[in-house]
């Protein structure tokens, strides 16, 4: 027994580290929030939350977070199903093109969307090539093209998670409701979705709470007129030198992180104690 | 299978497609638009030429900001590797109560905004009298590099066979020998992904080194992001080919040595 004791120690390092240099900076940062001159007091959240414009900017950042989470969804699901069915060189491309740009860094990925959507760029240059439309559209600096990059940059965190639970389903179960007759539609509802379900919250928690808290992202493709609560936080550091609020924000992503986190746990663990 | 059947498929393989084109797209067009002869954005690029290419000798800063964020990156992910092992074993043959909870503490920082990590590191450092913008960064990077490294290392141990390890102890091997001889060997593809990913993040990491910066100590990112300020002309979009081909080579070293599947799984 003694011996394993010892073994525990191992994790002292490690953990020491992260309690000086991760929690304890996080937990200050949380403290200073709620104080006025080493006071408690929330004057900094009613501030914040009074303030119209501060407000927008929440709306806006918990709108396009949804909206880019809700997109690639839409996309990842029916590709986690084809992966899932897929084998040989077709598997090897699926994983290939999630594996690739997950290495390939967000500031690369970010400049690459602000040269496609740029006025005179590659996509506006397509639609008038093909005749769709005439004149440059406006796309950089759009909410839309934000949700579309965020889209494309957070898409294998929501691919990779469906794909592992429909991988691990017994093909059989769907097979079987076949042969007792029930119709595709009925066994996609009743079999492979609810089974799906822990891998869709898993990937949709993860792409919201980066989503909510992407900041190269929009920083390249939307700049600084449409501000997202990261861009906000930055701005009150780097440049307005206003502290309290600097720290009142960041505060406030992490809490909406750690509650998408917390949430989407315990909803995993309900679906998985249903199943 | 039914009509109904196949039209699901048929689409679902449908949009599988177009997702591998969305996905690829960034990268291909980045290189394309590396070889172009033109100063502006377009593609086809009018004719191919290496010109930006030749033109990065003359950016100020980028050689000391690569070397920067290479030492960062190899320096933060070994340290994180040591560290990590040790608490990874910890967690695997330790009889402890709350193992479960230091899993989960170790790999958490992945969860929190970069961002508020990087601003709760900047007043951190203040407040203890931290100055030197090169310390911070290593510091930074580790919290950074750590996580991924026991993602890996803690899934691997969990299923590894530590009487292994006991039998290398019983023929008179130490503890640190039979883990430095047994365990790390025997869980070479663990370490590679772990670590592969851990450097690749540290590389790419621009929220939380923003705020650990000073004038002379800038990372990559950035450098990159203050030239797309200042210069926006197409050598940025060659030296984003050059971190893809970066990511490329770490990509053929992992498929090669432990398999795609492993590597997403990591």
């Amino acid at each position: 027994m003694r011996r394993l004791d010892h073994i525990g120690l191992l994790a002292l390092p490690g953990l020491s580290f992260l309690a000086v240099i991760f929690a304890l900076p996080l937990l200050l940062l949380l403290l200073k929030s709620f104080q006025i001159d080493g006071q408690f007091s929330l004057e900094e959240y009613r501030l914040f939350f009074s303030d119209e414009y501060n407000m927008s900017v929440l709306w806006r950042t918990l709108r396009v977070a949804a909206l880019t989470t809700l997109l690639a969804l839409v996309i990842a699901y029916p590709t986690a199903i084809a992966m899932s069915r897929a084998n040989g060189i077709w598997l090897s491309i699926f994983l290939v093109a999630m594996v690739l740009p997950m290495s390939v860094g967000v500031v690369v990925k970010a400049f690459a969307w602000s040269i496609i959507f740029r006025t005179r760029g590659v996509l506006n240059d397509l639609l008038m090539s093909l005749g769709i439309t005439e004149a440059p559209i406006r796309m950089l600096f759009t909410e839309t093209a934000l949700i579309i990059g965020a889209a494309n940059v957070f898409l294998p965190f929501m691919v990779l998670p469906i794909y592992a639970v429909l991988r691990q389903m017994d093909s059989r179960l769907p097979e079987a409701a076949a042969s007792l007759g029930a119709t595709p539609v009925f066994r996609f509802v009743n079999v492979t979705l609810p089974l799906s379900l822990p891998g869709v919250v898993a990937g949709c928690a993860f792409v919201f709470s980066l989503a909510v808290s992407m900041y190269v992202i929009p920083s390249l493709i939307v700049g600084e007129r449409q501000q997202t609560l990261s861009m906000l936080t930055a701005r009150s550091f780097l440049f307005l030198r206003n502290e309290a609020l600097g720290a009142t924000i960041s505060s406030i992503l992490l809490i909406i992180a750690v509650s998408v986190v917390l949430g989407s746990s315990w909803l995993a663990n309900r679906l998985g104690a249903r199943s | 299978m039914t009509g109904t059947d196949r039209l699901g498929l048929a689409i679902s393989w449908t949009i599988a497609i177009c997702c591998v084109v969305f996905l690829m797209l960034p990268i291909v067009v980045t290189v394309a638009a590396s070889f172009t002869s033109s100063s502006v954005y377009t593609l086809p690029p009018p004719e191919w030429s290496l010109r930006w290419y030749r033109s990065l000798d003359r950016r100020s800063g980028l050689w000391e900001a690569v070397m920067l964020s290479l030492n960062l990156a190899l320096i933060s992910t070994a340290i994180s590797l040591v560290l990590g092992t040790l608490a990874a074993v910890a967690v695997a043959r330790g009889r402890f109560q709350g193992r479960e909870a230091i899993a989960t503490f170790t790999v958490s920082p992945l969860m929190m905004p970069g961002l508020v990590v990087g601003v709760a590191l900047l007043q951190f450092f203040r407040e203890i009298g931290l100055r030197d913008a090169y310390w911070s960064l290593l510091l930074g990077h580790i919290v950074i590099t750590l996580p991924f490294v026991m993602r890996t290392l803690l899934a691997s141990m969990s299923s590894f066979d530590f009487s292994l390890v006991d039998a290398a102890r019983t023929l008179g091997l130490s503890y640190p020998k039979a883990i430095l001889k047994v365990l790390i060997p025997n869980l070479a593809p663990a370490y590679l992904t772990g670590g592969l990913f851990a450097f690749l993040a540290s590389m790419d990491n621009y929220p939380i080194s923003i705020f650990l910066t000073d004038a002379r100590n800038k990372t990559l990112p950035i450098k990159m992001l203050q030239y797309l300020e200042e210069q926006p002309d197409p050598s940025l979009a060659a030296i984003s080919s050059g971190l893809i081909l970066m990511a490329v080579i770490v990509l053929v070293i992992g498929s090669r040595t432990v398999g795609l599947n492993r590597m997403i799984q990591g």
